[in-house]
C-alpha cells in the first residue's frame, strides 16, 4: 500500500519532468550565441563551424532537435557529451552531485539546527526583546545577498583570523580520487584518514554556513509562526488546564504539530540550495553541480547544461517525494493520494 | 621617583632590543636575498587562476588554461625565447630551409624522452603532424576538431612529411611560407607520444604525455593539476619539485587566497585587485608585467562612403584620443597603438610617426575631404570583453564623444557576439571595433590577417575592406622570404604603407600584469601568453 503509492508519485513526477525537459530545451535555443562559435573560439574557420554544427545536429529544425534528445535520454539513458570536455554528461553529472549533495546536506543541517531553535525561542515570548533579535537576525540572513555573506566569511574566518580554509574542497597537500564522491564518507571508511576528514570537513564549514543562512532564516520565521498557531489551539488550552509544565507544552505537543509547516518548507528550502548552490559553488571553488551549471552555461555548453539541469529538477522532485513520505511518518492522519 | 623613571627605560631598552632584531632580522633577509641568486631546487609552486582546463590534449583545445597546463608538459619542435617571439631550437637542435622555400628538414636531438620512457623520434613527429592533418590517420578520431592545426591553415600548407632517419624529418610545403617556423612553436603542434595516445585512445587528454619539463600526475576536476619535475628532462631538470594549477573561479576569492599566501601567483586579476594587492601586500609581491600580444582597433570600412576617402580617416585617426580611452577603459593597463603590430614583435616599425590627438587637424582634414560639416555614422561595440577590448561600450561611447567635437554624429551598434562576427565579415559596418590577438611570433600573423586584401573576400578577416595592391605585393614578399633581415625591411615597409592609408585605427596594445609573491624567482610572462615554469624557483 505504501509503496504502491510511492510508485503512483513517481509515475506523477514523470509528465513533470518530460514538460521542464521542453521548456528548458525551448529556453536553451533562446540564449543568443553559437554553440559551435563558442566552441571553437574566435578563430574558427567557416568550414570548421560548419562541421561542428552538422556534428552536434544544430542545423536540424527544433522539433527534430528535441525528439532525438529524449528518445537518446530515455532509451539509451545518454545526454550526448560535453561540448567542453568531450566526455558523457551523464557521468560527468555522476562525478559532480555528490559534492553538491554533501554541501547541500551541511547547509540543510546548519539551517535546521540554528533556525529551529532560534525560531523556538522567539515564539516562547513573543513580543520580547529576544523575539525581536532573533527575528531581526533572520530577516538579516534572508536579505543578504549569497556572494557577500561568502566572501565576508572568506575574509574574517579564512584571511583575518586563518582558522578556516579560504576556498577549495580539500587542501592542496591532498589529492581525492573518488570512490563514491562523498568526501566525508571516501576520506574516513575508504582512505581511512582522519586527518584528511578534518581537513574535509574544514572546508565545508564557511560554504555551509554560506549556502545554509538563506534557509535558517526561513526556518526560524515559520517555525515561531507555526509554534504560535498552535500555541493558540484548544487541545493546548486542554493541556495546560490539566496542569502540564510549560515546556512540555511547548516542546513535545506544540513542536509536534508546528513541525509539518516546518518539514514542508524544509522540503523545500532544500530543493532552492541546489540554485543557490550555483553562487556559493562557484565563490568557494567548490567542484559540484552548481559550478558546472556556470560554467557550461558560460561556454554554451548546452548538453551539460542540459544534463546538469535535469539531474537538479529530477532531484527536486525526488526531495518533494521524500518530504510527503516524511508526512506520513510525523502525522499518520495525512494520507498519501 | 626613581622607580617611575626605571621601569619605562627598562621598556625602552627592550623597545630598542626588539627593534634592533627586526632591523636585524631585515638585514639577514636583504642578505639572503642577494645570496639567494643561484636557484634553489624543491617546493611546491601554486598558479591560481580562473578556470579549469578544458582538456590536456594540445591539439584538441585553444583555450589559455588548457594550453598553459600543456606547455609544461609537451615540448615542440622549435620554441621561443623566453620573454621574446624570437624562435630557437627545442627537440629540434637545427634545420635547414631548402632555397625554394618548400622544404624544411629538422635534425632532432637524441637525448629527449617521452614521460612513458619512450624516444623522442622521427616518427613521433610525424605521428603529431598527421594525426591532425590527415582523416583516414589512425589517431585522428580520438581528438579534434584541430582548430588552431585548421586556422593557421596547415592543412593545406604542410604537403607531406617523410622521415630521413630517425632523427631526421622533411616537411613539404604546398607554397613558401617564411612563419611557418612560427607556426611550429605554438602549444598545438607539441610532439606527443604516439604510444600514449594509443593507449589511452580518446582519454589522452586526461592522461597526457609529452617530452616537457613537468611530469603530469594528476587532476582533480575543478579543483587542482598537479605535475611534478621531470628529473631526465633534457634541457637539465626543472628547480620546482612540484607545480599546481589551482582553478579559482571567483576573482575576489582568487584575491583574497593571494592576500593570505595560499597561492604564489595570482593569473588575471582585475586592475583594481592589483591596487589593493599593492596596497595591503607591498612588498610582499612583485607584478610580473608583459605588453599584449595584440591590438584593439578601430576599423572603418574603406568599401563605404565617407571612409573610401582617405582625408576622411585620416581625420577620424586624428579626432580620437586614445590615451584619454587607455586611461578610462584599460584602467592604464595599455599602451598607445600606432601600428596594426604590437611593438613586442620583431619587425614593429618604431620610425611610424602614428596619429597624435589633434580635434583641430582633424577638422581641417574633413572640411578638405568636403565634409565642413561632418557627417552621420554608425560605430559597432564589441558585446564581449577581451584583453584588447576590456570594455566595448566604453571605448564606442568615449570615440562617440571624441568624434562629436569635430561635427561626426556617431551612433553605437551591437549585437550578439557569433551575430556580430558574422555581420562584420560581411561587411554591413560602418566603423567596427575590434582586435586580435597574435597566435605565432610573426608580423604576417598580424598584417596579412587583417589588412591583406586576399582577405577581403567574404567572409572577410580584413575588416577594414583595405585593398591595396602595393601592401598586399609587399606581404607576399615577404612570406617567400627566408632572410629574417630583409624580411624585417619588408614589414617595416609594409607599415609605412599601412601609415600612409590609414585603413583603420590602431587603438592600444594591452598590458598583461601577474602578480606573484616575492619568494617567486624568474617567473617571466611571454608576450604570447605562456606560462612556462621550466626555469621558475622558490625562495626561502
Amino acid at each position: 500500500m505504501f509503496l504502491n503509492v510511492v510508485v503512483k508519485r513517481l509515475l506523477i513526477a514523470v509528465p513533470t519532468l518530460l514538460a521542464l525537459t521542453i521548456i528548458l530545451f525551448l529556453m536553451v535555443k533562446a540564449i543568443p550565441g553559437d554553440p559551435a562559435q563558442l566552441l571553437l573560439g574566435d578563430k574558427a574557420t567557416p568550414e570548421s563551424l560548419q562541421q561542428v554544427r552538422e556534428e552536434l545536429g544544430l542545423n536540424k529544425p527544433i522539433a527534430v532537435q528535441y525528439g532525438i534528445y529524449l528518445y537518446n535520454l530515455v532509451v539509451n539513458f545518454d545526454m550526448g557529451n560535453s561540448i567542453s570536455s568531450q566526455e558523457p554528461v551523464i557521468s560527468l553529472i555522476g562525478d559532480k552531485f555528490p559534492a553538491t549533495i554533501e554541501l547541500s546536506v551541511m547547509a540543510i543541517l546548519f539551517a535546521m539546527l540554528v533556525g529551529v531553535p532560534i525560531g523556538l525561542i522567539a515564539a516562547s515570548r513573543p513580543g520580547s526583546f529576544v523575539d525581536f533579535t532573533s527575528m531581526s537576525t533572520a530577516v538579516f540572513g534572508v536579505s543578504m545577498p549569497v556572494f557577500w555573506l561568502g566572501l565576508i566569511l572568506m575574509w574574517i574566518f579564512g584571511l583575518a583570523l586563518g582558522w578556516l580554509p579560504i576556498s577549495g574542497r580539500l587542501g592542496i597537500d591532498y589529492y581525492y580520487e573518488p570512490t563514491t564522491g562523498f568526501l566525508l564518507f571516501d576520506s574516513l571508511f575508504i582512505e581511512q584518514d582522519i586527518e584528511m576528514f578534518r581537513d574535509a570537513l574544514a572546508h565545508l564549514i564557511l560554504p555551509a554556513i554560506t549556502l545554509g543562512t538563506i534557509p535558517m532564516a526561513f526556518l526560524a520565521r515559520i517555525t515561531r509562526a507555526s509554534m504560535l498557531e498552535v500555541l493558540q489551539q484548544d487541545f493546548i488550552r486542554t493541556a495546560k488546564a490539566k496542569g502540564v509544565t510549560f515546556w512540555k507544552i511547548y516542546l513535545v505537543h506544540s513542536f509536534k504539530n508546528a513541525s509539518i509547516p516546518i518539514t514542508t518548507i524544509l522540503g523545500l528550502q532544500f530543493g532552492t540550495l541546489l540554485a543557490g548552490a550555483i553562487i556559493t559553488e562557484t565563490i568557494f571553488s567548490w567542484p559540484g553541480m552548481g559550478n558546472w551549471i556556470l560554467s557550461s552555461v558560460n561556454a554554451r555548453d548546452i548538453p551539460a547544461l542540459e544534463g546538469g539541469v535535469i539531474a537538479v529538477a529530477a532531484a527536486f522532485v525526488l526531495i518533494n517525494l521524500v518530504v510527503d513520505v516524511l508526512y506520513r511518518l510525523i502525522d499518520p492522519r495525512i494520507r498519501l493520494s | 621617583m626613581i622607580k617611575s623613571c626605571f621601569i619605562p627605560s627598562v621598556q625602552k631598552l627592550w623597545g630598542l632590543i626588539l627593534f634592533c632584531t627586526a632591523l636585524n632580522l631585515g638585514g639577514t633577509e636583504d642578505l639572503f636575498a642577494v645570496d639567494s641568486k643561484s636557484p634553489i631546487d624543491g617546493g611546491t609552486l601554486i598558479f591560481g587562476r580562473g578556470g579549469d582546463s578544458v582538456n590536456l590534449d594540445p591539439a584538441a583545445v585553444t583555450d589559455g588554461e588548457s594550453l598553459n597546463v600543456t606547455d609544461n608538459i609537451f615540448d615542440n619542435l622549435v620554441t621561443t625565447k623566453s620573454g621574446t617571439t624570437d624562435i630557437i631550437p627545442a627537440l629540434a637542435t637545427k634545420w635547414d630551409i631548402s632555397a625554394d622555400g618548400l622544404t624544411y628538414t629538422f635534425y632532432l636531438r637524441k637525448d629527449a624522452k617521452f614521460h612513458d620512457g619512450t624516444d623522442v623520434n622521427a616518427d613521433a613527429v610525424i605521428f603529431s603532424f598527421m594525426r591532425q592533418k590527415d582523416p583516414a590517420h589512425k589517431a585522428y578520431k580520438f581528438s579534434g576538431p584541430y582548430v588552431y592545426f585548421k586556422a593557421l591553415g596547415l592543412d593545406k600548407l604542410i604537403k607531406g612529411i617523410t622521415k630521413t632517419d630517425d632523427y631526421t624529418v622533411k616537411f613539404q610545403l604546398t607554397r613558401p611560407e617564411a612563419p611557418f617556423l612560427s607556426c611550429l612553436s605554438m602549444q598545438s603542434f607539441a610532439i606527443v607520444s604516439p604510444t600514449a595516445v594509443m593507449k589511452y585512445q580518446k582519454k589522452f587528454g586526461r592522461n597526457p604525455v609529452g617530452s616537457g619539463p613537468f611530469v603530469f600526475k594528476k587532476w582533480e576536476k575543478n579543483q587542482k593539476i598537479v605535475l611534478a619535475r621531470n628529473s631526465k628532462y633534457w634541457e637539465g631538470a626543472p628547480h620546482l619539485k612540484t607545480l599546481i594549477f589551482r582553478s579559482i573561479p571567483d576573482n575576489s576569492t582568487r584575491l583574497i587566497e593571494m592576500m593570505a599566501q595560499k597561492i604564489h601567483v595570482m593569473d588575471n586579476p582585475n586592475p583594481d585587485d592589483i591596487s589593493t594587492l599593492k596596497e595591503k601586500l607591498g612588498g610582499k609581491v612583485n607584478f610580473a608585467k608583459q605588453a599584449g600580444f595584440n591590438v584593439g582597433y578601430l576599423a572603418m570600412n574603406n568599401d563605404k562612403k565617407p571612409f573610401n576617402n582617405v582625408l576622411v580617416r585620416k581625420a577620424i585617426a586624428h579626432a580620437i584620443n586614445k590615451e584619454g580611452i587607455i586611461k578610462a577603459v584599460y584602467a592604464g593597463y595599455a599602451e598607445v597603438a600606432k601600428n596594426p603590430m604590437p611593438p613586442t614583435l620583431w619587425g614593429h616599425n618604431d620610425a611610424v610617426p602614428g596619429y597624435e590627438y589633434n580635434p583641430k587637424k582633424a577638422k581641417e582634414l574633413l572640411k578638405k575631404a568636403g565634409y565642413p560639416e561632418g557627417f552621420t555614422t554608425t560605430l559597432w561595440a564589441m558585446p564581449v570583453p577581451r584583453p584588447y577590448m576590456p570594455d566595448g561600450r566604453k571605448v564606442a561611447e568615449a570615440i562617440q564623444g571624441d568624434l562629436a567635437k569635430i561635427g561626426v554624429k556617431v551612433k553605437i551598434v551591437s549585437y550578439e557576439w557569433g551575430t556580430y562576427l558574422d555581420k562584420t565579415e560581411q561587411g554591413e559596418h560602418d566603423m567596427a571595433l575590434m582586435g586580435w590577438t597574435g597566435d605565432i611570433g610573426d608580423p604576417d600573423n598580424f598584417l596579412y590577417v587583417l589588412l591583406d586584401k586576399d582577405n577581403t573576400v567574404k567572409p572577410a578577416q580584413n575588416i577594414s575592406f583595405y585593398k591595396s595592391q602595393k601592401l598586399h605585393d609587399v606581404l607576399i614578399a615577404a612570406k617567400a622570404e627566408s632572410n629574417q633581415d630583409k624580411r624585417i625591411e619588408l614589414y617595416e615597409k609594409a607599415q609605412s604603407i599601412i601609415y600612409n592609408d590609414v585603413p583603420m585605427v590602431p587603438l592600444a596594445h594591452s598590458i598583461t600584469v601577474v602578480p606573484t609573491l616575492k619568494r617567486v624567482q624568474n617567473f617571466q610572462l611571454d608576450p604570447t601568453g605562456r606560462r612556462r615554469f621550466s626555469k621558475v624557483w622558490l625562495a626561502k
